[in-house]
């Protein structure tokens, strides 16, 4: 422990500082504006506020932005300037090789691939599950159906955390077994999807959207001719599309963003977020490859987040508010 | 085509039995109509018809098989539900060919199916719309133009107009019937309003707690009803009925009303006494009423309903018991308050055991 | 009438309808059911037994039985107090101050104003973050040799914040809080959007303020997202490792030793399953009590708000 600096803050670095001030005065003088505006004439106290609110919208916006943007500088900055004091916020100079160096010897290329694979199927994986159970539970009668449907529910309440090195061993011993070993151990892509196929939540999910339906419309179907199979696919899966296209929103963001399970089972086959593990090992000179390997491991989710921002955050917030 | 036969149906779910002992024998190319409240169990044997449920007991032939063991798809029969059930994702079009689909008809006698059910229910324009877009009305023609495309033996309707306005269902009753005797396909159809079976029906299935009450035609069920149930269900405002003793009168029997006895028609009489009943029920229809000044029944003019081409009167009898009588407006007008007679004819006497609730008739 | 061109078949079934249903019911379920068994139920179990017996130091040895000693030693060890300690300290420092920095993001960006979608989206951004991304990208800040941060507050010498005791509790939730950000905006303004207009229009006819109005209606209608918002947070939390593992792999001295961190390092350092199986235990005890708080909590509600 440091005898002198206890504190956190000792003298601001110079450049901080002036930034402190102007962003200071700005929202002073817009606070100002707006109160001064609202004992002058209306129309001049609603510019005032309007000022002010984007002033406070625009502060905010750059705060939450900063980390992502300086992490983009870097990663386009050779190292020693990233090093450098004071530290370059608005570079002239930019250096892309980082990115290519990033994509081939940082293996971020295959990494990606890795995540995709892995992510498709467990998303590919847990809709066709989830599908079937829920059709199980909305449209059939078996008995025990309710016990197996809080079976089902109870899996959400048993973390992954709790289980993951019992499963390890599961994996490891799974991985001396003739023919299935080749798929399962340790190390494959089927001990990376195989644990992650089924999901009580993706079941409870899409079972609401099933009992949603009109009864009569199995009836229907029935008597024009479709069994069970035909009438999921061709009725019930179709009019539950939203439900099931944020599911599987909701389903990629958690597969993809693992960390846990990819860390402790594998070691070839990598996804990119173990792999980030990786790069962040690396020397102080090639720092500007781990920034560069950081927003390429970002790019599919700023893809998707730009693509399907209503379905995720009807996914995202399926079940946290009230109708 | 091809009649459809009950034969001592039950059908029971766990404790509760939805239909008891159903026999009946509907003839092809019949209009028939299951008739009475909710939950009597009606549905229920429609869909038992369809194969949407299994009997418990009992077997349900259509044409000469009995079919309890064939699958709903492959006993040619379309049902018309109460909502519809069009499939929302699907133009009009695709929801008409829907059933074509699963038999796999080929594509182009597919479209001449579509095509002529569409024309028939004058649905021709709407064919690229989707269910979303029509209204209540237009949404009927196509759940009845699925359920006329494969050109199936019987047609089951449960309900088919109740989610129709009042004005809608008056046009549409008539387009039904037209519809059938076009395609003179057996219809079974359940409803629990009197009116369409009356109107629409060749005959009337009346069914009441799961058990079949009567089946007739309607003026049949109408002018005998067979037992308390029907009696009372049948006609608006319904018929009249007052619980009552037989006595004897001299050595015919009579019937003793408040403040009346009134006589019973011989034959009826010597029915009644030969089955020994002390207690029946006694039914008049209102429009079978007269206010004579000779009548049999005191009673006092309380409520004078007039609805334009009739008059409604409730009058109360010296016990308190509430009878309706309709009149023509061409007859004189009572006062509230007034006192009056009832009496009627006696071939429009209807007279139920009081205990079975049974019909007791003239031998 | 002419029938359609094929004729109708007639299928004798071979089982009524109701053994079928059952059947079909059972298949579509057992795929779940399978998977669940192997890797949730089967584990699970296999936790309770494996705390059942000590781990040698040595691989060859064989395990011994102690029953349920063991649980009782590991409970008590320092190593799950600091951890169980840290993780609290580690819950209380990012779950309410992200769901007050979410709910006030979302109420600033609730408003109507030109080009408000432009700032929605910002402020949703770090949703893509994973929890590796985030760390990584708070390296520009936190990192010893090129870091912002101890640069900016005029400490560039002293120990960053990752490797200072004090403060590397703080920064890793600083960096969780930034991650989750996003999340939380999200849901928030799913919330705040759940709020009927007529309330608030009544509201301020009635002449409530915009203060007035937040604290009396919007408030009270969002407490069942703030509730589950920190439910559903604080298990998250509990369950934090990934940053853990790339910032400050538990240390300054086990300072942010969260448990699992713990379970991790105790498996694989360690390798003590029987202590670990333990931990786990620990981690899923404290898992279902919020959990059974949540729950019971919406049951109430629910009631409550018909």
């Amino acid at each position: 422990m440091s005898a002198d600096h206890t504190g956190l803050v000792g003298a601001l670095a110079p450049g901080f500082a002036h930034f402190l001030v102007a962003v200071a005065a700005l929202l002073v003088t817009s606070i100002g504006l707006a109160v001064v505006g609202w004992r002058a004439r209306p129309a001049l106290a609603h510019v005032a506020r309007t000022i002010n609110r984007y002033v406070l919208l625009g502060v905010l916006s750059l705060i939450v932005l900063f980390p992502i943007y300086i992490t983009v500088v870097n990663s386009l900055l050779p190292a020693d300037k990233i090093a450098a004091r004071p530290p370059t916020l608005f570079p002239t100079h930019l250096l892309a090789g980082g990115y290519s160096q990033a994509w081939t010897q940082g293996h971020v290329s295959s990494y990606l691939f890795n995540s995709f694979v892995v992510t498709f199927f467990i998303v590919a994986g847990q809709l066709v599950t989830s599908i079937c159970a829920a059709y199980a539970f909305a449209f059939l009668d078996f008995p025990l159906k309710r016990t197996i449907f809080v079976v089902f529910l109870a899996t959400m309440m048993v973390p992954f955390e709790v289980v993951f090195f019992t499963n390890l061993q599961t994996v490891v011993s799974m991985g001396h077994l003739p023919v299935i070993g080749h798929f399962l151990g340790l190390d494959t892509y089927g001990a990376l999807v195989v644990p992650f196929l089924a999901t009580g939540f993706g079941a409870f999910l899409v079972r609401q959207a099933f009992l949603s339906l009109p009864r009569d419309l199995r009836d229907a179907a029935e008597l024009d001719g479709y069994g069970h199979l035909r009438f999921m696919w061709r009725v019930a899966v179709p009019l539950a599309r939203p439900t099931i296209a944020a599911l599987a929103l909701f389903s990629f963001f958690d597969a993809w963003n693992q960390y846990l399970w990819p860390l402790v089972v594998t070691d070839h086959y990598r996804t990119v977020q173990v792999g980030l593990r990786q790069l962040s090992r690396v020397s102080l000179d090639q720092i500007n490859v781990t920034f560069a390997g950081t927003v390429l491991a970002a790019v599919p989710l700023l893809i998707l987040l730009l693509v399907f921002q209503k379905q995720l955050v009807r996914g995202l917030t399926a079940g946290a508010v009230k109708g | 085509m091809a009649g459809i036969t009950f034969d001592h149906v039950t059908k029971r779910f766990g404790k509760v039995t939805a239909v008891r002992d159903l026999s009946l024998e509907i003839a092809d190319q019949e209009f028939l109509v299951f008739l009475g409240p909710s939950g009597c169990g009606k549905s229920t044997a429609l869909r038992m018809i369809a194969g949407l449920e299994d009997p418990t007991e009992g077997t349900i032939s259509i044409g000469d098989e009995v079919v309890n063991e064939v699958e709903p798809r492959d006993r040619d029969v379309a049902m018309v539900f109460q909502t519809y059930a069009l499939y929302p994702h699907m133009t009009v079009r695709r929801n008409i060919e829907f059933p074509l689909k699963s038999r796999k008809v080929p594509p182009d006698e597919r479209a001449r199916l579509v095509a002529d059910a569409a024309q028939t229910l004058g649905l021709g324009d709407l064919l690229d719309r989707k269910p979303a877009q029509l209204s209540g009305g237009q949404r009927q023609r196509v759940a009845l133009a699925r359920a006329i495309v494969r050109r199936p033996q019987a047609f089951l309707m449960d309900e088919p107009l109740s989610n129709l306005d009042a004005k809608l269902r008056v046009q549409t009753r008539a387009d039904l019937i037209e519809l059938q005797d076009r395609l003179k396909t057996t219809v079974v159809y359940v409803t629990h309003d009197q009116v369409e079976a009356m109107t629409m029906g060749h005959r009337i299935a009346i069914i009441a707690d799961g058990a079949l009450q009567q089946v007739g035609p309607p003026q049949e069920v109408y002018e005998r009803p067979a037992n308390l149930f029907v009696a009372g269900f049948i006609g608006t405002p319904p018929m009249n009925i007052i619980q009552a003793r037989v006595v004897r009168d001299g050595d015919a029997l009579a019937v003793s009303l408040p403040g009346a006895r009134v006589p019973l028609p011989r034959a009826l009489g010597e029915a009644v006494g030969a089955r020994g009943f002390d207690e029946i029920a006694v039914g008049v229809r209102p429009e079978h009423l007269l206010l004579a000044a000779d009548g049999f029944v005191p009673a006092t003019v309380t409520v004078v309903e007039s609805l334009g081409h009739e008059r409604n009167i409730a009058c109360r009898l010296d016990d308190g018991t509430l009878i309706i009588t309709r009149q023509d407006m061409d007859t004189p007008r009572p006062a509230v308050g007034e006192s009056v007679r009832l009496t009627t004819e006696p071939q429009y006497l209807h007279v139920f055991d009081a205990h079975s609730g049974n019909r007791v008739d003239a031998t | 009438m002419t029938a359609v061109a094929t004729p109708p078949r007639r299928r004798r079934r071979r089982f009524r309808r109701r053994t079928r249903d059952m059947l079909l019911g059972y298949a579509l379920v057992l795929p779940s059911l399978l998977v669940f068994g192997t890797f949730i139920f089967y584990p699970f179990v296999k936790n309770f037994w494996l705390g059942l017996y000590r781990t040698p130091p040595f691989p060859n040895l064989p395990r011994s039985w102690v029953g349920l000693s063991q649980y009782r030693d590991v409970l008590t060890s320092q190593l799950f107090t600091n951890s169980f300690k840290v993780t609290v300290e580690f819950v209380a420092l990012t779950v309410p101050v992200g769901i007050t920095l979410g709910l006030l993001l979302a109420v600033l960006a609730h408003q109507r104003l030109r080009g408000i979608t432009i700032f929605r989206t910002i402020f949703s951004s770090t949703v893509v973050t994973s929890v590796a991304v985030a760390s990584l990208i708070s390296l520009t800040l936190l990192n010893p040799q090129i870091g912002l941060l101890n640069y900016w507050l005029g400490r560039s010498g002293s120990l960053s914040p990752l490797d200072d005791p004090k403060w590397a509790l703080v920064a890793v939730a600083g960096v969780t809080i930034w991650q989750n950000l996003g999340l939380s905006f999200i849901i928030m303004s799913a919330g705040l959007q759940a709020v009927p207009d007529e309330l608030l229009e009544a509201a301020r006819t009635d002449g409530a303020g915009t203060w007035s109005r937040f604290r009396n209606v919007t408030l009270p209608m969002l407490s069942p997202t703030l509730f589950f918002a920190t439910i559903v947070g604080s298990i998250l939390a509990f369950h934090s490792f990934g940053q853990i593992d790339l910032l400050t792999q538990g240390g300054p001295e086990n300072h942010t030793n969260v448990l699992v961190y713990a379970i991790y390092r105790t498996v694989f350092q360690e390798n003590n399953n029987g202590k670990a199986a333990v931990l786990a235990i620990a981690l899923f005890a404290i898992t279902m009590v919020l959990t059974l708080v949540q729950l019971r909590f919406l049951e109430r509600r629910v009631s409550y708000e018909r």
